[in-house]
């Protein structure tokens, strides 16, 4: 609970989406408009997600401790739900406003779905992220001492991860996502609403973090690969990357001479 | 309200339409003098323009280029432009929440201004918000006073006395509410100063100011006094506006704002008309300006236009604090010669940008910084209102980019920001804190 946790902890769960916006967004002021965009929509469906688990706790009335756990699952898992419905109303206002785009300068050259895609998913992940995390955050900072009644001392350790991978889920599933939409795959939809959904109850067993952990940074590699494969990576193109031959290192390096 | 720096080739006359935009465009051309001076004032920023971005819409202006269709300029003011408002403005922010995270001084009740005399500290909730609601009406009124006697002081030419009000304000702001901010810091983090350290301190960052915002200086150091100058007035409102009349005061100058900037007879739009019929800049000092303007090799100096442009500054932002209409913040805001003059060496940069009035600096941070102090959410409120804010932003420069005529920034803003202020402060935030305390993902 100093300093230390503090920025420790900020930097596992942030670091790599602030080096991703860092290296791939801020430069980009379009990029960032549809980031921060992609972030209110979260943020919007989040506020649909309380407004009902907040109208379902008060049509319940008095709770007691397992109706409580029982109206939190039903909140997370409808807050799943919204999001994901969010995230297909954001493919389609993107699709909408890249055609307007199109229209209105034609001589622009509007972004590719992909790059929205990506774009909308860290916007995503990171709001989700910073509204997860940004509390506890703060509050670690302060004194106190973690887990004096029993709870785990790896509290914010665990959050942290949790948080990132979270982040980085949202990244990928954002590609899938619009992947499927543009080819109507719906089978794709339900599998990124299945994984997300699952990741989600994976955290229900929280204090055994191993389990959820681990599960959720598994999928967060499978995921990964799948939006690799999706966005129009290959295997020879990452061999390529790896070895420093690929096209866009050679050409920057002949630039930079 | 939003203005754009008007773009070179608007050859017609003053028609309806460009009539509340084009401000600043004849009256640039009169401002030659200084071009040679104030060259090595202002930064080159611009130049980022040169490679193309693919991202961005904007077409990096070839001033040469005729005034297309509608259509075709729909877009000049594009993605930069936005995020050009989006930093200063999210600076602004984040000064306002650093200070009231961390100094208490701007969250404790010490009394109100005048202008709220009503008390909150009633017993009946009923009461209470009737006394918000008539602190609002005074406040209000008394905006609403000071900008029609603004209105009436510029169109009966009283240059004079605008000069003196401005200049007595912004010594105000620059010299007692700095010292005062800096007492506070300094009393938050124990540092001990002694009072010849103050004084030099505190001169010099006002003696620096007031010639940047007032005379030249290099537009970024007048961009950040430009902010430095909203966050404190907007910290003084977080303190001395009391809680309920702090949110009705805020819905109630967003409406006011977009009464008096699109109302034919609103006293803003008054304003703008009688600047341009005039050619000259409005008031130079309570706009933010985002452009990177440079000129060089401009016409020898014109110095008739002298007085009557070199209007001062105008921070006398506790009195017309719904400020958020454009000025020109630096007297010397070029625009390229038409294309058309021959032998021109025209080296102007893209000088489109846009101009952002400092009140809705100050009250897009009264909300955030609001919303920091009083949240019960703490930080997902804060961060919920920011979001909504630069959303609500955006918006308003896309219609902006449409429509191209003067706009109030204060409405979408500030709706959005006090929807997602209260639906987060009731609704999310107990989701979220139970989700967190029971370490759960959504």
């Amino acid at each position: 609970m100093t300093a230390a946790v503090f920025f420790g902890c900020a930097f596992i769960a942030f670091g790599p989406a602030l080096a991703l916006y860092i290296f791939t967004i801020a430069t980009h002021s379009l990029r960032i408009i549809f980031l921060i965009a992609g972030a209110f929509f979260w943020l919007v469906s989040l506020l649909l997600s309380s407004l009902i688990w907040f109208v379902a706790g008060t049509i319940i009335g008095n709770k007691d401790e397992p109706l409580k756990k029982y109206l939190l699952i039903f909140g997370v898992l409808v807050s799943v739900i919204i999001q994901e419905a969010f995230r297909f109303s954001y493919y389609h206002l993107l699709k909408k406003a890249n055609e307007g785009l199109k229209t209105i300068s034609p001589f622009e050259t509007a972004l590719s779905m992909r790059l929205l895609a990506y774009v909308s998913g860290l916007g995503f992940g990171i709001m989700s992220g910073v509204f997860s995390f940004v509390n506890t955050l703060s509050d670690s900072l302060g004194p106190g001492t973690v887990g004096i009644h029993g709870d785990s001392p790896q509290f914010f350790l665990s959050s942290a991860f949790m948080t990132l991978v979270v982040i980085l889920l949202h990244v990928f599933w954002g590609v899938i996502f619009f992947d499927g939409c543009e080819k109507k795959h719906r089978c794709t939809l339900l599998i990124v609403l299945l994984t997300h959904l699952l990741v989600s109850a994976l955290t229900f067993l929280s204090p055994y973090y191993v389990i959820s952990l681990v599960s959720a940074y598994i999928i967060l590699v499978l995921m990964g690969i799948w939006a690799f494969f999706v966005a129009g990576g290959t295997c020879r193109s990452l061999k390529l990357c790896l070895l420093c031959q690929d096209k866009d290192f050679l050409l920057f390096n002949q630039r930079s001479r | 309200m939003l203005a754009f720096m008007a773009s070179d080739s608007e050859e017609e006359a003053c028609t309806e339409r460009t009539s509340l935009m084009s401000a600043e465009s004849p009256t640039a051309r009169t401002r030659q003098e200084g071009a040679e001076d104030t060259a090595p004032w202002r930064s080159l920023d611009g130049e980022e323009d040169g490679a193309e971005d693919p991202d961005q819409p904007v077409c990096s202006g070839l001033p040469g280029l005729p005034p297309g269709p509608d259509e075709e300029l729909a877009l000049k003011y594009g993605a930069k432009h936005v995020i050009m408002l989006f930093v200063p403005v999210t600076l602004c922010m984040a000064v306002v929440v650093a200070t009231i995270k961390s100094v208490r001084f701007y969250t404790e009740k010490s009394g109100q201004l005048i202008y709220t005399p009503f008390t909150e500290d009633t017993p009946s909730v009923g009461q209470r918000l009737l006394n918000s609601v008539l602190n609002t009406l005074i406040m209000i009124s008394v905006i609403v006073v000071m900008t029609i006697f603004l209105v009436a002081l510029y169109k009966y030419r009283c240059y004079k006395f605008i000069h003196g009000w401005l200049i007595l304000s912004s010594l105000m702001l620059l010299f007692l509410f700095t010292y005062i901010y800096l007492g506070e810091v300094l009393k938050t983090y124990n540092v001990a100063m002694d009072y010849p350290t103050l004084l030099l301190a505190v001169w010099n960052f006002g003696a620096v100011g007031m010639v940047c915002i007032h005379w030249k200086g290099p537009l970024v150091l007048q961009q950040a006094y430009l902010i430095m100058v909203s966050a404190l007035m907007a910290l003084v409102f977080i303190k001395y506006l009391p809680e309920w009349s702090a949110w009705v005061i805020l819905g109630a100058i967003s409406v006011y704002d977009l009464v008096a900037v699109l109302c034919p007879k609103g006293p803003l739009r008054m304003l703008v008309e009688t600047a341009q019929e005039r050619n000259e800049p409005i008031f130079p000092a309570l706009i933010y300006s985002s452009a990177m303007v440079w000129t060089v090799g401009m016409a020898k100096p014109d110095p008739s236009s002298q007085g009557a442009l070199q209007l001062p500054y105008d921070p006398e932002m506790e009195e017309d604090s719904y400020d958020s209409f454009g000025e020109p913040s630096f007297p010397d805001v070029f625009e390229p010669q038409l294309p058309g003059y021959p032998g021109e060496e025209l080296e102007e940069e893209e000088e489109r940008g846009v101009k952002l009035g400092l009140g809705d600096f100050i009250f897009y941070s009264v909300l955030v910084g609001k919303a920091a102090a009083t949240g019960s959410g703490d930080w997902n409120t804060t961060l919920a209102c920011f979001v909504a804010i630069l959303i609500g932003l955006c918006l308003t420069l896309l219609l902006l980019a449409v429509f191209r005529k003067a706009l109030p920034a204060l409405p979408i803003s500030i709706t959005f920001g006090l929807i997602f202020y209260f639906s987060t402060d009731n609704l999310v935030q107990p989701f979220m804190d139970t989700l967190a305390s029971h370490q759960l993902c959504i």
